[in-house]
């Protein structure tokens, strides 16, 4: 099965789960005086999640056809493993860390190791270079973000106070 | 009309706007230029920094340079590298890059600026006259008929999106609406599909959508396939930068005819400067005389002056329904829509009588911003183009962490950037599969204006007579339907046409 109908599947199934949820649990807690009002809280979901069925199986059993051609300049997901796929992953990797780290480890030290450790991952070994570069931005950045914005980040890691 | 002409001379023309123009178009082309990196992301990049400026007018009238920017940036990559950062410059590098490789380069830059720049001004002028036309007509809808005209706008979206593929674009739609009943709404006060989960309670943030959407899976394109941005001959040596007079008398009717053109493209919703380029290049090969055509595609003047003209003027034409209608026409003025939302101003008829200093400015500001990149960027092409010498190891991280920092920004939460990146691989996943993603944005941006709207009307006819009691509520979710079975019918013919001529028939 092509990847757009499996994704078809997933989204009739979050789909199924939407409706049901909208049809059978949501009204549950509705007060008795909300009951009487022409619309509730469920109604929009209830009639999105039909939509969403019915369009979702319109793609699962290929009623409408898939172009299958690739454009010009996208990637081929077929060969996915022609690509620099690696690469990819270990940067959503260090994305994720980002987002654990920032609070603990403090702005600066956790932008720093971000861009100096994806710039290591895409093949980059100046690190005289790379390193100052990642500095000098993550100052900046910080500056900007806390001082110009007034939007609050700390800046030193936990065991150094706020 | 011209009251509010001076307000908003008053308001662009302030030191702190006309800096925001400056800037924002400085932004908009540096960042264009870098290939894989289109308006939509850079507008997403920056809207957190727009938002904490706090002055909506300010705020618009940086992304509307930067959108601009972004644009003019990317003809140049286009013409220069032929790697176009933008999809509305697809079609200036049919005839852009031929000239640079014949040692035009200046020439083509030249052509691309003025052409970008008539059609941004021509845009502006017809917005100036449609705008407060069409607003006025809107200021008689009901909720019933702002309802339909946004089921009208989404089918639209989605037909044109989908380019043959209706299902898929409407199941995305479906799918950003989907995403925006999440969290707590206003109408009703209780959580909805949140899971348990606290950081759900508000629901998705439409900044982590946006970058999630848009800047996360270029910059993982970018990463997956490296000859994207390839840079090899960007930034070479750009001299003269005259055209003859000779050709400007080629291109003066193209310009004015595109320019026009393309503002009445970009106005429809889900059209917008992709198509209009498109459209006004083959338009303008098909009217060319015989011996001009074939020199289409191989380096004529008119074939890069007509997508130029064109886009330019669409994106201006693109403002029309989003700031009359509160409707954006396409995925750039979607996330302008929901920058406008979170610095509480509503885009729509009201929004000229209510706020007519925000109203005004934003027009008054695009023709200082075409007027900006033309004496600005000219002389500064040349340098501005080194840029494309940013090695891909330097720029990849940079960007995630722009991304993240976007994200992070708009929210202040570290669950965010969690979100975003599992967002952000759903949507590279879509992107594979050819499900198109401006449409899912659209949704969820208009999903809580158009339950409000939905509920509304049901609450004041006790149901959902409204459609049938009000003819013009009928009407517009008539064409609503047309526009989504017609595009779908007229493909399936196609492809029933072709099966029909490989089978030999």
């Amino acid at each position: 099965m092509a990847l757009d109908r499996w994704i078809a599947l997933i989204i009739l199934m979050i789909a199924l789960a939407y409706g049901y949820a909208a049809f059978f649990t949501m009204d549950a807690t509705l007060a008795p005086f909300m009951r009487r009002n022409p619309i509730w809280p469920s109604t929009f979901p209830k009639v999105l999640s039909v939509f969403a069925i019915v369009l979702s199986l319109i793609i699962l059993l290929g009623f409408e056809k898939s172009s299958g051609e690739i454009k010009d300049g996208d990637i081929n997901y077929r060969r996915l493993t022609d690509y620099k796929l690696g690469q990819a992953v270990i940067l959503l990797g260090m994305m994720v860390a980002y987002a654990l780290l920032l609070r603990p480890l403090g702005f600066l030290a956790s932008t720093v190791l971000f861009l100096t450790i994806s710039a290591m991952v895409l093949g980059e070994r100046k690190l005289h270079i790379l390193i100052p570069i990642a500095a000098v931005a993550a100052g900046s950045v910080w500056y900007l973000v806390q001082e110009v914005l007034g939007i609050f980040l700390r800046p030193w890691p936990f065991f150094l106070g706020v | 009309m011209l009251e509010g002409i001076m307000i908003g001379l008053s308001t662009a023309f302030s030191l702190t706007n006309i800096l925001m123009v400056i800037g924002g178009c400085l932004i908009g082309t540096f960042i264009g230029m870098l290939p894989g990196l289109g308006p939509m992301s850079i507008i997403a990049i920056m809207i957190p920094v727009a938002i904490s400026i706090g002055d909506p007018s300010a705020a618009l009238i940086l992304l509307a340079g930067v959108y601009y920017g972004a644009i003019f940036g990317g003809s140049t990559s286009s013409i220069l590298i032929n790697a176009p950062g933008v999809a509305s410059t697809v079609a200036t590098s049919f005839d852009g890059y031929p000239l640079a490789r014949q040692g035009k380069a200046g020439k083509a830059l030249t052509v691309a600026a003025i052409a970008s720049f008539t059609g941004g001004t021509v845009g502006a002028i017809l917005l100036m006259i449609f705008a407060p036309a069409l607003a006025t007509v809107a200021l008689l809808f009901h909720s019933a008929e702002y309802f339909a005209l946004m089921v009208v706008g989404l089918s639209a979206i989605a037909a044109f999106a989908g380019t043959g593929q209706v299902a898929k674009a409407l199941l995305m739609t479906i799918l950003g609406l989907m995403m925006a009943t999440v969290g707590e709404g206003a109408l009703f006060n209780m959580p909805r599909f949140t899971m348990g989960i606290m950081d759900l309670q508000s629901g998705f943030g439409f900044i982590t959508l946006a970058m999630a959407m848009f800047a996360l899976p270029e910059a993982l394109y970018l990463v997956l396939d490296p000859s994207r941005s390839k840079t090899e001959g960007g930034g070479g040596d750009i001299k003269n930068l005259r055209i003859t007079k000779d050709e400007a008398r080629q291109i003066a009717p193209v310009v004015g005819r595109q320019s026009v053109q393309g503002f009445l493209i970009g106005v429809l919703p889900g059209a917008g400067a992709t198509i209009a380029s498109f459209l006004g290049y083959a338009v303008e090969r098909n009217i060319a005389p015989k011996k001009e055509q074939e020199q289409f595609g191989k380096g004529s003047v008119k074939g890069l002056a007509a997508p130029e003209a064109a886009n330019n003027a669409a994106s201006t034409g693109s403002f029309v329904p989003l700031l009359t209608l509160g409707i954006p026409g396409s995925g750039t003025t979607a996330i302008l829509l929901g920058a406008l939302i979170a610095l509480n101003v509503s885009p729509g008829p009201r929004l000229m009588v209510d706020e007519p200093e925000i109203f005004w400015a934003v027009i008054i500001s695009m023709y200082l911003g075409n007027v900006i990149l033309l004496i600005l960027n000219l002389p500064l092409i040349p340098y501005i183009a080194k840029v494309l010498a940013v090695p891909r190891n330097y720029l990849i991280p940079f960007i995630l962490f722009f991304t993240l920092m976007g994200a992070y920004i708009g929210q202040n939460n570290a669950t965010e950037l969690l979100f975003l990146v599992g967002l952000g691989i759903c949507a590279t996943i879509l992107r594979f599969a050819d499900y198109p993603l401006a449409p899912l944005l659209i949704g969820f941006i208009l999903g809580s204006m158009l339950e409000d709207n939905f509920s509304r009307s049901m609450q004041l006819y006790d149901g959902a007579s409204f459609i049938v009691d009000r003819p013009m509520t009928l009407a517009l979710l008539a064409i609503a339907v047309l526009l989504v079975i017609l595009p779908s019918y007229r493909a399936r013919r196609a492809r029933l046409r072709q099966e029909g001529v490989a089978d030999g028939e």
